[in-house]
């Protein structure tokens, strides 16, 4: 019983067509923002660097220490991990002298999960440990439904999801949103820590409509910038800085519900760069157009138990 | 103006202290326990209301009589004045004129004509070792006048580390069983104030609090007032800001240390020791005048397990773990690269798998040929 290369490379070839053919014959399944999706508008032009925000959510979600290197004062992740949910990083150029400078400047950059708006992970969790709340929009993690197989985590586009190496009995760890503290009537813990309201707590579409406000403000003028929560009453005055122009998840990797603004490009500021058509629907359109209604495994099939019995027919021959 | 309209016995009282200075340390006082600023003219009527003077009995256990010493010379112009003119000091070993005799009867005459209405402050640990023989008094045991004592005080304070949790005297090898008086008068209400020794402000606005409310101030479980040892040293640190960014003093006297860097790495105990001292400081002479503020790290001397019992250059494990002032990079290097041993393991498996393959290749060659 032997698969000759000629008939091997036949079937190969065969399948790679099918596989080509897919994506044209599929319909999109992309998806759209809830209408009452929640998130956080992040401006890092208004962020000081501070770092309020990572305590308070250390102390929001009773997460441990972590210490780098051998230093054992201070609390300092170097990234986002099964320690720290929440981590405010640093650009810096040349002299590092002027704030929200590409060139000889830096920038402050919060990272988290951006509950995107379609989310790889949930896309990917083979066991709906990663769901996508129907109304909120929050991604959130149910750690007895998980199996352990971290496909959420090479899924992610932004490198979110954290595994617990350390422990035997391992979780996925990523932002949730507080959304314990949400169920008590309160904001997230970083938002309301934040001082200068770099962290803004709302509404998805109010937090468009805020970033857009903030994309047309002229630099150098002042302007009013609520904190904490869109529709707070506390509000500080800020001179406006200079944005480049894009607000970072409204189409990016097909939306988020974390958006960003800066006065540094967002590769800079190690965001990546997505196509605005997100890797799920992608990936989602290619696999159900494969399974669409089972023919095409069928045909492949089919076309296999066709490759062995003419192989035995022929070595019978 | 308002001098003279200063009700006379009350002027009478303050012997020469104008109304001025009298109002200012009712307001210092009303601040430091971080009451509302008109509590300072309720402490003022308390204070000046003969009625309510009421006595303190001050007993000296084992101690070095610091904690009496820096009552003394805290630097207020009329502090002293209104200490001894305005409470009833009727026993004191260090500050009173009698002695022998005379002094154990005034003693005896206090606890009896005042009992249950006196302050008591003990100063000094109780040793209880070997009948507590190693403190006596009028040839009794310490331990027994404590014991006597307490139970007819309106209220006991234990004033100093020694009389707070033992002290200095009862780090090992603690050979006369030095012990703190909460835990020798167990089931009594003790105020502490430990410290060695304690800042003077923290044991007279505890004293002024209870003579103006009639009730002892919040208490911590260690039976510490919250208003001066709710917080910890490192969290109100004048230095906190050279910690968070990573400046220290390495060692005495060097660029650091003279620039007023942190003094962490010098064994500072500042993160894991409750106290007031940053805020209220010492002696009124201004700023820095605390061990820190001088250049020396807290030795923990309030705590009991860190003053005493840690070694003073050792460094502490920090209590509350926060950020640093630096931030990570965008780009981290993940993993330590290669070490020998991860470099010797893999290779080890590879060069298993080479040999294995090479085997079952020859095998297969050799059964090709047997066919």
């Amino acid at each position: 019983m032997e698969i000759k290369r000629r008939d091997f490379l036949k079937g190969l070839a065969g399948s790679a067509v099918l596989a080509m053919a897919s994506p044209a014959m599929a319909v999109s399944s992309e998806k759209s923002r809830l209408p009452d999706a929640l998130g956080i508008l992040y401006d890092s032009t208004l962020c000081v660097g501070c770092q309020a925000c990572m305590v308070s959510c250390k102390r929001a979600n009773n997460m441990p220490i972590e210490y780098s290197g051998s230093q054992r004062q201070w609390d300092n992740p170097v990234d986002l991990s099964s320690k720290t949910l929440n981590i405010i990083k640093v650009y810096e150029n040349g002299t590092h002298k002027t704030k929200d400078r590409e060139i000889d400047g830096y920038a402050f950059v919060k990272r988290h999960c951006m509950h995107c708006v379609d989310p790889a992970c949930v896309s990917a969790c083979p066991a709906t440990a990663m769901t996508k709340d129907a109304k909120t929009g929050i991604v959130t993690y149910n750690k007895d439904a998980c199996i352990g197989c971290r496909y959420c985590q090479v899924a992610c586009p932004f490198d979110i999801p954290k595994f617990e190496w350390d422990n035997p009995f391992p979780k996925i760890v990523k932002c949730q949103l507080c959304n314990h503290l949400q169920a008590k009537g309160q904001i997230p813990a970083c938002c309301s820590a934040c001082p200068t309201g770099a962290s803004l707590f709302g509404p998805v579409k109010d937090l468009a409509i805020e970033a857009e406000r903030r994309q047309n403000m002229i630099a150098g003028k002042y302007y009013e910038f609520p904190v904490s929560e869109i529709s707070s009453t506390k509000i500080q005055v800020h001179k406006a800085q200079k944005y480049i122009p894009h607000i970072y998840g409204k189409n990016d990797g097909g939306g988020t519900q974390v958006l960003m603004l800066a006065g540094v490009p967002f590769n800079k500021l190690g965001l990546p760069m997505l196509p605005d058509r997100s890797y799920t629907a992608i990936a989602e359109n290619i696999q159900h157009t494969l399974y669409k209604g089972m023919i095409l495994p069928i045909v492949a099939f089919g076309g296999l138990i066709f490759l062995v019995k003419r192989t035995e027919k022929k070595k019978k021959e | 103006m308002k001098d003279q309209n200063f009700a006379s016995p009350i002027r009478e009282k303050l012997k020469g202290v104008s109304r001025r200075d009298f109002m200012k340390f009712c307001g210092v006082m009303a601040v430091s326990m971080g009451l509302p600023l008109g509590a300072g003219t309720q402490i003022a009527e308390a204070i000046t209301n003969p009625k309510r003077r009421p006595p303190v009995i001050w007993l000296h256990g084992q101690e070095c009589t610091g904690c009496t010493e820096s009552l003394l010379w805290t630097s207020h112009p009329s502090l002293e004045h209104l200490i001894l003119d305005l409470i009833s000091l009727d026993y004191h070993e260090t500050l009173e004129v009698g002695a022998g005799h005379q002094a154990e009867a005034a003693l005896k005459k206090s606890v009896k004509d005042n009992a249950g209405k006196f302050i008591l402050v003990i100063e000094g640990s109780v040793p209880v070792k070997d009948g507590g023989i190693y403190c006596k008094i009028g040839g009794r045991p310490f331990a027994d006048i404590v014991k006597e004592t307490a139970a007819k005080a309106a209220a006991v304070i234990a004033i100093g580390s020694c009389a707070s949790w033992g002290g200095w005297q009862s780090s090992a090898p603690n050979p006369t069983g030095a012990t703190g008086i909460p835990q020798f008068l167990k089931g009594t209400t003790v105020v502490s104030i430990p410290g060695c020794p304690p800042n003077a402000y923290n044991f007279l606005s505890t004293v002024l609090y209870f003579l103006t409310f009639k009730k002892l101030p919040a208490l911590d479980e260690l039976g510490r007032p919250k208003f001066a040892y709710g917080r910890l040293i490192h969290e109100n640190c004048e230095r906190r800001p050279h910690f968070d960014a990573g400046r220290f003093a390495e060692e005495f006297g060097d660029e650091g240390h003279r620039l007023g860097y942190c003094l962490y790495k010098l064994g500072c105990k500042g993160p894991i020791t409750h106290a007031n001292c940053p805020s209220i400081l010492f002696n009124e002479v201004g700023s820095g005048a605390w061990p820190v503020g001088t250049g020396h790290p807290c030795f923990g001397c309030v705590e009991e397990g860190i003053g005493f019992t840690i070694p003073q250059f050792t460094e502490a494990d920090i209590e509350i773990v926060t950020p640093a002032a630096a931030h990570a990079p965008i780009q981290t290097k993940r993993g330590a690269g290669i070490s020998a041993g991860s470099a010797a393991l893999v290779g080890g498996i590879v060069g298993v798998a080479i040999g294995a393959g090479a085997v079952a290749a020859k095998r297969m060659g050799d059964k090709d040929k047997g066919e």
